[in-house]
């Protein structure tokens, strides 16, 4: 089966309705999938509900389905940086369900394993454990947390090979991979596509059956923090 | 009023943090005052992890040398080191969640005597989201708690029980303010140290929550 496309659009194709759960990878705009958002910007698939741990900024990554008011419903655990996003939650527009970060990887990667729910001692006490069933294990308590099932996987690799095996880089990786595994269709964008057999059997970080479809593009991979060091300091 | 006290500034309780540290730790930083834990762990041998998918991260890179696909949890262009992996955000939660994380140090609006944290919402202002601090304080080895005893207005920030909405339940084990350090133990908070110039008598004076001897 060929996976590789010749754009986002194309990769998308028949994959978006009204309504839908789509999985975002990244963390903050680090390995965020920029091409796919845009193509889904470009589709206005409308009232989707996004599990990512953040919503972008607000020219960039998923806060650019928020300027065209595509979400419904965001699943995050963390949304500072966003002022759009802050407007339109503040003013009832957007619902916005908080996870703990942790939880958050767990419920995409206990999802794409096939288990619907597992306990966490996370958030045991907080608001997040309010209507949550408690179970007591050994003396301790642990609530209940659901697994996510996702309509689609958007995710940003390095590479890929033509049959999906994926590379990811550095702290590019992060949430792509329990994003990828929770969709019931996953689509990613790689910054190269390589030969089936030029990658290291050994060195794939998420195997190519959880990868339907692929595209190559450019990518801005934009800084949102610039830290550095003088060359005097060390 | 605070202004009046004696005791540690930032870097004097970060570095008070260091000591916490013990050779071959795997730690996670806050941040705030927590990050600049890391500049006072001398010659012990620190991993620190990123909750964002790395452990053995390095310092700021050299200007010109800022890679976008290498940020540290507070997403700020960081480095690698030679002992540096990477892996997913399950792995890292999942490393964090099982405890194999020896300990957090963090900041905090408030801490109660029997070691609940409240660091991540404040009702009516705006809400960001709780991150990885839920996660963190549930799952790792040690919780230790820098911050300031007092807040602006110089009440204590050490309570009976916490008034913001909690991070975790019982979970802190020390706090190191800028008057001492003090343990969460049975029955309350015992103090552990005092800082430069404060007395035990002068913390119990800034302190709401029960203090034990």
């Amino acid at each position: 089966m060929k996976k590789v496309y010749g754009s986002a659009a194309e990769a998308l194709d028949g994959l978006l309705f009204d309504g839908m759960l789509i999985a975002a990878g990244g963390f903050g705009l680090c390995g965020i999938p920029e091409l796919l958002i845009a193509a889904i910007r470009d589709a206005g698939t409308k009232d989707l509900t996004v599990a990512s741990n953040n919503a972008g900024v607000d020219d960039f990554g998923l806060g650019v389905l928020l300027q065209t008011r595509q979400v419904k419903k965001m699943m995050s655990s963390y949304v500072g940086e966003n002022k759009e996003f802050m407007r339109q939650y503040l003013g009832g527009e957007l619902e916005l369900e908080f996870n703990p970060q942790g939880t958050l990887a767990e419920r995409m990667r206990a999802g794409g394993s096939g288990i619907p729910g597992f306990y966490t001692k996370t958030g045991v006490g907080t608001q997040i454990a309010e209507g949550k069933e408690v179970k007591v294990f050994d003396g301790e308590e642990y609530i209940l947390e659901r697994g996510i099932f996702a309509d689609l996987s958007i995710v940003k690799a390095w590479k890929a090979d033509e049959t999906g095996n994926l590379v990811f880089r550095k702290t590019a990786r992060n949430f792509n991979p329990p994003a990828a595994m929770c969709g019931k269709t996953c689509v990613v964008e790689v910054e190269e596509i390589v030969p089936t057999g030029s990658l290291d059997p050994d060195h794939i970080h998420l195997p190519g059956v959880y990868v339907h479809r692929l595209i190559q593009g450019e990518h801005e991979k934009r800084i949102e923090q610039r830290t550095v060091r003088t060359r005097e300091d060390a | 009023m605070p202004s009046d006290i004696k005791g540690w500034d930032r870097n004097r309780m970060a570095a008070r943090a260091a000591q916490e540290l013990e050779d071959g730790m795997y730690v996670n930083l806050g941040i705030g005052i927590p990050t600049l834990v890391a500049n006072y762990v001398g010659d012990k041998d620190i991993t620190l992890q990123s909750e964002n998918g790395m452990l053995g991260m390095g310092p700021f890179p050299f200007e010109g040398d800022e890679d976008p696909d290498l940020i540290n949890a507070g997403k700020q262009t960081i480095t690698e080191l030679k002992r540096t992996a990477y892996f997913d955000s399950a792995m890292s939660f999942g490393m964090i969640r099982g405890g194999k994380i020896a300990a957090a140090i963090l900041g905090a609006m408030e801490v109660s005597e029997t070691g609940d944290l409240a660091n991540w919402m404040i009702p009516g202002k705006l809400v960001k989201g709780m991150g990885g601090a839920m996660d963190l304080v549930a799952g790792v080895q040690k919780v230790v708690v820098v911050m300031d005893h007092q807040n602006k207005a110089g009440e204590s920030k050490l309570l009976k029980a916490c008034t913001l909405p909690l991070t975790g339940k019982a979970v802190v084990n020390r706090i190191i303010t800028n008057l001492g350090v003090l343990d969460v133990v049975d029955g309350g908070l015992r103090i552990v140290e005092c800082a430069d110039g404060v007395t035990e008598q002068e913390i119990r004076d800034a302190t709401e929550a029960t203090i034990v001897a």
